[in-house]
């Protein structure tokens, strides 16, 4: 699955990770995950994982301590929303050069 | 036994990165939806939101086999597809039709009555975001009244909303049901019990949309919530004629009522400036259908 393989012989897409760009761009701000506060990372073991099942783009995986894969995050916030305890703050994103 | 969010599968089978706009309610549905079928499954999609999200050519943010069709035609090309794979005897594959409130409700309804009637082999899923929200929010056979687009007057929509399920009903399919994805394990549950059915099955998902409904993108699965907690969409499946509410809804039978509807109306832009008269018709619009599934819930448990 590469970015925009542009390969293709006959009239059919495939899959590929990044259809629209890096979709990260999007983004004003962008949520910072914070461990100690997670429910999931607290407990050791697989919990809640509220954020992985909300995120409309799928970048959270279901693991524990899962990062966001910033490439991909559109900065929605709904992750934030879902949190139960607060563990996830969204902050503005760098000035660019 | 209902799922719960730690047991939903880990598979994805959309993609990150795919062009549908930050906060999208559909993005969590049709994950959810995919889960559900395994990916052992085919879509048939008109034009709609989910054309978009579902990539441009040569490539494609979904990894299932995705057939893009016209507008009036969702429900033709998948019986079309179902009689194919009938045909190689591939009938574990499920064709799914999938497309939105004005490809269903409006443009896309005499082709999806006349594969209902045939009772064509394929799961129908309408996700309901009450506007032709692709083109840019002009007004459906399913917008909400009093809701303001860019094709009604300036005070909001006269009209109350089609009530699609019902009118599938009348078609006495094996399974309806509706769902949001603000509730993900009942969207699961409800389309896992659809695949392990056969004839024409008919899903319709409520989908909040931060730029049309003009809320910030962040509150997404608060207004999917909001629209059950009020009313605006009640959860509920009919099984071979059999009515039951469902999850959320189900509680708020049981604990005695819903939220008052201003709570819903409030945050959404699209209803800015909604005159009292137009809420107390919406308010009474909801009240007789929230009451007449208590009757039929009740009739159901007799």
């Amino acid at each position: 699955m590469g970015t925009r393989d542009c390969g293709q012989k006959s009239a059919m897409s495939s899959p590929c990770i990044g259809e629209a760009g890096r979709t990260g761009d999007w983004r004003s701000t962008r949520p910072e995950f914070d461990p100690a506060k997670c429910l999931a990372v607290k407990a050791g073991r697989p919990a809640c994982f509220q954020c992985w099942a909300y995120c409309p783009e799928g970048v959270i995986k279901k693991e524990v301590g899962s990062e966001v894969d910033l490439t991909y995050c559109k900065g929605c916030g709904i992750c934030v929303e879902v949190c139960p305890s607060g563990a996830i703050t969204m902050i503005p994103e760098p000035e660019e050069e | 036994m209902a799922t719960k969010i730690l047991d939903l599968p880990e598979e994805e089978y959309m993609l990150p990165g795919n062009r549908a706009c930050a906060g999208c309610s559909l993005g969590i549905g049709l994950r959810h939806i995919l889960k559900a079928l395994g990916g052992n499954c085919i879509f048939a999609v008109p034009a709609s939101c989910l054309t978009v999200l579902g990539g441009m050519y040569p490539t494609s943010s979904v990894r299932i086999p995705w057939m893009n069709v016209v507008f009036p035609s969702t429900g033709a090309a998948a019986s079309g597809l179902a009689a194919g794979l009938k045909a190689i005897g591939r009938e574990d594959i499920t064709v799914v039709a999938m497309a939105g409130d004005g490809g269903t409700a409006d443009i896309g309804i005499q082709a999806l009555s006349g594969a209902a009637e045939r009772n064509a082999n394929f799961l129908y899923i309408c996700y309901d975001n009450e506007a032709y929200m692709n083109t840019g929010t002009q007004r459906s056979g399913s917008t909400p009244i009093g809701a303001r687009t860019t094709t009604t007057p300036a005070y909001g929509k006269r009209q109350h909303q089609k009530d699609v399920p019902k009118i599938m009903e009348a078609h006495g399919i094996p399974y309806i049901a509706t769902a949001c994805p603000s509730f993900p394990t009942d969207l699961y549950d409800k389309v896992k019990k659809a695949v392990g059915k056969q004839g024409t099955r008919y899903m319709h998902m409520c989908a909040p949309c931060p730029s049309g409904w003009q809320f910030p993108a962040k509150d997404t699965v608060e207004m999917g919530r909001m629209a059950v907690e009020v009313g605006a969409v009640i959860l509920y499946e009919i099984e071979d004629g059999a009515f039951r509410l469902t999850s959320r809804s189900k509680k708020l039978a049981e604990q005695g009522g819903l939220k008052a509807l201003r709570d819903y109306i409030a945050p959404q832009g699209r209803f800015k400036g909604m005159e009292e008269e137009t809420i107390d018709h919406m308010q009474a619009w909801i009240n007789r259908r929230w009451q007449q599934c208590i009757r039929r819930d009740a009739e159901g448990q007799a």
